[in-house]
């Protein structure tokens, strides 16, 4: 005969018995999401649950914002119609013969049957906060899927490549920094054209051009820009500048440091690229083999 | 001592609405846009760990995980990592409660202090795994920060439960 106790002193399974089913259940969500990506419909729950606190959260920040800007002096904001208007003068004759050469290429391009070059569309979005997650640098914009926010667009301020979204939400986004360990971008050195990949160098804020042969023609502060072969991101953004190459005989690849173009870590404001009308899809990476790197985002081609 | 006098003090039923508001404000304390800095407690290890010393019937490695999944998710990071740690987390309480509310306030914190390293060093531990970067040992000031916070943790968070059973209308309060 077992002696049961009463019903009222039982407790449920033992402590340890909880930890081990809880722990298990933690275990094999971060194998699913790292190695196979196939928990993004559970994220997408505890998104929602987390969406009106991140909110609730950012709201003094934006009070504080808002009533700074109340405050702002009357001689502060014409000395800053002032600086605009200039700058709109200088930008304007640009503009114009931004206007004549684009006629002209498409001209040329139509005569050379290239394909005709569609603008992109573009959303303005703002960095709400950087994910507060010391391994990675990730930010979240404004913006998400419920205003046509894809994953795999590019992401760019005034200056140059901020980063590629790497997962929508309905109402948010997140934006993985070109400077993160995992993110890469192909690019292509403006003096003379040479195509490489650049990495993110995690947490120093720097990029690396890996896998650069070591005679390779790079000179320090040469600047990189985007090559355009993904057809994620457009040809000719500035990406990043070099400022230290060290070569070493006994390494087949030199080892180049550069610093990004883009305010990766300074700018509010950015721009959301969509992506290139007519071109054929990236091959989607249905099955990712158990093998493959982890955290394999797109892929990306050079 | 002082805390011994306090504690002989027989506090109120908790009331677990309270208990759930509690970790809903470490939550959105945690989520606050903090940047880069360094030695930001972890608001929401440091009330679950709280609840599970002093409610290990109520609060439990159950709701920890299930917190930590919010937080994996508003911050976008690998999902199941906080939830891993506030498991663990959880666990260290509850097998230690007995124990550590025998001592004085700020040995309790020294004790809740260690909990909390070993959760992050797990924290940490995954991440390596899961290919992450070193992100250095400031990492860990965070923790200590926390620990610092236990006492003022302590009357915050026991406040409702100290109320006066029966009001008295000469003496509010």
């Amino acid at each position: 005969m077992d002696y049961q106790p009463p019903p009222f002193f039982s407790r449920g399974p033992a402590p340890l018995v909880r930890l081990g089913f809880f722990i298990s259940l933690a275990v094999l969500l971060m194998v699913l999401d790292a190695r196979f990506r196939y928990a993004e419909s559970i994220r997408e729950v505890f998104a929602l649950l987390a969406y009106p606190l991140q909110r609730v959260a950012l709201a003094p920040v934006e009070l504080l914002s808002a009533s700074a800007d109340f405050f702002t002096t009357q001689v502060a904001l014409k000395r800053e119609n002032e600086q605009l208007k200039a700058k709109d003068l200088l930008a304007a004759s640009d503009l114009l013969t931004l206007e004549a050469l684009r006629a002209e290429n498409t001209q040329l391009r139509r005569l050379s049957e290239a394909r005709e070059r569609v603008p992109r569309v573009s959303t303005l979005a703002e960095i709400l906060y950087q994910g507060r997650d010391p391994f990675s640098r990730k930010v979240i914009i404004d913006k998400g899927s419920q205003q046509g926010v894809e994953p795999g667009q590019a992401v760019i301020d005034d200056v140059g490549v901020v980063g590629q979204v790497t997962r929508v939400h309905p109402f948010l986004a997140e934006v993985t920094l070109i400077t993160d360990k995992e993110q890469r971008t192909p690019v292509e050195v403006v003096r003379n054209g040479l195509r490489a990949v650049i990495y993110g160098g995690g947490d120093k804020g720097t990029l690396d051009l890996s896998y650069t042969a070591a005679d390779a023609d790079v000179q320090a502060n040469d600047l990189l820009v985007t090559s355009g072969i993904d057809g994620t991101y457009p040809p000719g953004l500035p990406v990043a500048k070099v400022t230290k190459i060290e070569r070493d005989a006994a390494y087949s690849f030199a080892k180049i440091t550069c610093v990004p173009a883009a305010g990766t870590d300074q700018n509010r404001q950015v721009l959301v690229l969509s992506r290139e009308a007519g071109l054929p899809p990236p091959p989607a990476d249905a099955e990712p083999r158990a093998g493959a790197a982890p955290k394999q985002k797109r892929p990306r081609k050079q | 001592m002082a805390y011994f006098e306090q504690s002989e003090r027989i506090l109120l039923p908790v009331n677990v609405a309270y208990m759930a508001f509690t970790v809903v404000l470490a939550l959105l304390f945690n989520l606050l846009p903090w940047h880069d800095l360094t030695g930001v407690p972890d608001m929401a290890a440091l009330v679950i760990t709280f609840w599970c010393v002093h409610q290990p019937r109520r609060m439990g490695i159950g709701a920890a995980w299930f917190v930590g999944l919010i937080m994996d998710a508003g911050n976008s990071t690998l999902l199941g990592q906080h939830a891993f740690a506030y498991a663990f987390l959880a666990f260290g309480a509850i097998a230690l409660y007995r124990r550590i509310l025998w001592f004085s306030l700020w040995r309790q914190a020294a004790h809740v202090l260690v909990l909390l390293l070993a959760s992050e060093a797990l924290m940490l531990g995954v991440r390596m795994i899961a290919g992450g970067v070193f992100p250095g040992l400031l990492y860990f000031a965070g923790s200590f920060t926390a620990a610092a916070l236990w006492p003022t943790a302590t009357f915050l968070l026991l406040l409702p439960q100290r109320r006066p059973e029966s009001v008295d209308e000469n003496r509010p309060l």
